[in-house]
């Protein structure tokens, strides 16, 4: 097998893995990103909306604002360290972006334009805040291209078109690098590294109405899980109240910041009765249950009554293709109608996963062990949403994701700088070290099978969509977990029909199938074993919060165990938020 | 399966929906050239790929016969 040897492995080319690659090229260390598709076409790109940062350039802001936003965004489940961090340093970050020659959007004072989003208050719950920074409506593509360019100059190595397999660790559980496929020849490569940092973005694809990509099949969390790492709080996945129906293209909450507003087969604006104060720009959770339960209740619009409208007509022909120029194209591709003049059918769909490889909010990822429930893995790392640091909890708020990606890309990296400082050599991998790669690699050799990967991948999507999607109930996850259970039976006995060497797809979707089996069934797992309601997840049969019993993270362990840890309610230097009742 | 199967995958699932939808229908009745072609529009970025699907953009004369193709679906 080709080996290469470099500092610092990098899996995923997204924001997160793209400003981590920086700093630590910049920091003159060699480093390897590895991508499936080229750095460009990672998922970042669709970030529509912008990046929450408390700049006050429109209203008079500040960071502990944002801080407490995000910690009741949560519904308190977010560790308020790494939520104070993170808000602290948005400022920040958002400058440095700009420094780098991000094409913000502009005031008419010169400053970075910001609108408002969902979830945000002026002094701890007050008057509408406006805190998202934006570059019209592509912010995310905006960042991805400033960040790829200024690796191309700092001489970040990259691996495009090479899928990761698994983490290559010594006997004692170091990690050492990585063996991915390069797709291209058909052939595993060996990435030898002193550091390994997982960027892999979210896991969306094992739902089946979803505004992810099809790149977003969990290939980090299948890693980890496959490496004895166990998934945090998987059961909290946000749907966002707006993607269109049918196709599950996002229309993003610019909108409704913007003026749009949503309304019931009555042509009533229902969410002045579920959010009287925040209304259209409450929480995703608490509008996206609010759709549901109007659907449910028979208040939908349609002859099916199985979607709402989202209706921004009224906000003028000019404003809409100045402010929102993408919202038309999409509504007129895949919705069918001109926004302009008609409102848009949309129903909650996935769209984010807040759960995902346990870290601290330097990045490291972190295991129970005898010592503790976060001993560190050494050599080992997680940003973005394939990591739960945890800053978004139980629900994440708008714009906040990309803060996200910079500000814990920034953070991995200066500690990955410390702990390269503290292991200036890494022991030589041992010959078995990549076996559970190659094993996985041999087992889609292998040409008598009973099944085909997409029956297999479309049912997976079916039972997590219905047993496992906004309204959750004991019995219905418990048979979703049977089901499941039979479909991973299935694909054990699958086998695909192309065993060609160069850029073999079957191969690539049957491995990235098992990368989202381990993913659905740790967020089912999850789901049923918490029996309360929080954020994102809204359990039928058990409709309260309970802080009592619930407020703890999940960690779902690849071997259907589960055990929990105490959530991190003391910031780094302000007084907790405690918790208390969420209402907007 | 191939590399304009693989490429077709994007960080947009605008561009997955409506890539995919026409590969379904057309791959294996493209001509050589249309496969170039093709491949040409692929290495646009997302976001300018799309302009150029949804008519905003200014794509090379010899993409446009292509390009009414993948609009159609």
């Amino acid at each position: 097998m080709e080996k290469r040897k470099f500092d610092v492995a990098i899996i995923g080319a997204g924001g997160a893995g793209m400003r981590a690659a920086l700093q630590l090229s910049t920091a003159g260390y060699k480093v390897a990103v590895l991508s499936k598709v080229f750095p460009t076409r990672s998922h970042t790109v669709a970030a529509q909306g912008g990046i929450t940062a408390a700049l006050g350039n429109v209203t008079e802001d500040n960071w502990l604002w944002h801080m407490y936003d995000t910690v009741k965004g949560s519904d308190y489940l977010g560790d308020q360290d790494a939520i104070e961090y993170m808000c602290r340093m948005g400022p920040q970050v958002v400058y440095e972006m700009e420094h780098f020659g991000l094409p913000f959007s502009r005031l008419e004072n010169g400053k970075i334009y910001q609108r408002p989003f969902g979830g945000q208050s002026r002094n701890f719950g007050g008057d509408q805040a406006t805190r998202t920074c934006a570059a019209a409506d592509r912010t995310g593509h905006a960042m991805l291209h400033t960040l790829y360019q200024r690796n191309i100059q700092a001489k970040t190595h990259f691996f495009v078109e090479f899928l990761a397999i698994d983490l290559v660790r010594d006997a004692e559980g170091r990690v050492q690098g990585v063996v991915a496929l390069d797709m291209e020849k058909g052939e595993p490569l060996l990435v030898e590294a002193r550091a390994t940092l997982l960027a892999t973005g979210g896991a969306g694809r094992i739902f089946q109405a979803s505004t992810n990509a099809f790149i977003n099949t969990g290939d980090g969390l299948g890693m980890a899980s496959r490496a004895g790492i166990p998934l945090e709080d998987m059961e909290f996945w946000q749907f966002h109240p707006t993607g269109v129906m049918g196709a599950g293209v996002l229309i993003s909450e610019g909108v409704r910041g913007e003026g749009g507003y949503l309304v019931n087969g009555a042509g009533e604006r229902f969410m002045e009765r579920y959010a009287p104060h925040a209304r259209d720009l409450a929480g995703r959770d608490v509008v996206a249950r609010a759709i549901a339960i109007e659907i449910h209740e028979g208040r939908g619009c349609g002859p099916r009554k199985d979607h709402v409208l989202l209706k921004l007509d009224h906000i003028g022909k000019d404003e809409i293709l100045d402010k929102l120029p993408g919202i038309r194209e999409i509504a007129l591709k895949f919705a069918h109608v001109d926004p302009l003049e008609a409102p848009i059918p949309v129903v909650p769909t996935a769209h984010y996963m807040m759960g995902g490889i346990p870290t601290r909010y330097r990045g490291q990822v972190v295991v129970p062990a005898r010592t503790g429930p976060e001993e560190a893995v050494p050599g080992l790392y997680a940003i973005g949403e394939c990591a739960c640091v945890s800053v978004h909890g139980a629900n994440r708020l708008g714009g906040n994701s990309l803060l996200d990606l910079l500000v814990f890309g920034q953070a991995a990296a200066e500690h990955i700088v410390e702990f390269l400082k503290e292991n200036p050599t890494s022991p030589p991998i041992r010959k078995e070290g990549p076996d559970l790669a190659l094993a996985r690699l041999a087992r889609w050799e292998r040409r008598e099978g009973s099944e085909r990967v997409a029956d297999v991948y479309r049912d997976m999507q079916g039972i997590m969509q219905s047993h496992c999607g906004v309204f959750r109930r004991a019995e219905v996850l418990k048979e979703g977990i049977v089901k499941l259970e039979e479909a991973r039976q299935r694909l054990d006995r699958a086998a695909i029909g192309d065993h060609s060497k160069v850029f073999n797809t079957a191969r690539v979707e049957a491995l990235e199938l098992e990368n989202l089996m381990e993913v659905a069934f740790a967020t089912i797992r999850s789901a049923a074993a918490r029996t309360e309601s929080r954020g994102a997840h809204a359990r039928d049969d058990y409709p309260e919060r309970d802080d009592k019993n619930w407020l703890k993270h999940t960690l779902a362990h690849g071997d259907g165990t589960i055990d929990y840890k105490p959530v991190r309610l003391k910031p780094l230097s302000v007084p907790s938020f405690p918790p208390k009742t969420r209402t907007y | 399966m191939s590399a304009i199967r693989w490429r077709s995958r994007r960080g947009m699932l605008e561009l997955d929906i409506v890539l995919a939808k026409f590969l379904d229908r057309h791959e294996t009745r493209l001509s050589e050239d249309e496969v170039k072609a093709y491949l040409g529009l692929l290495e646009y970025p997302d976001a300018e790929l799309w302009d150029i699907i949804t008519g905003k953009g200014e794509p090379e004369e010899a993409e446009e016969a292509l390009l009414e193709l993948i609009r159609m679906n």
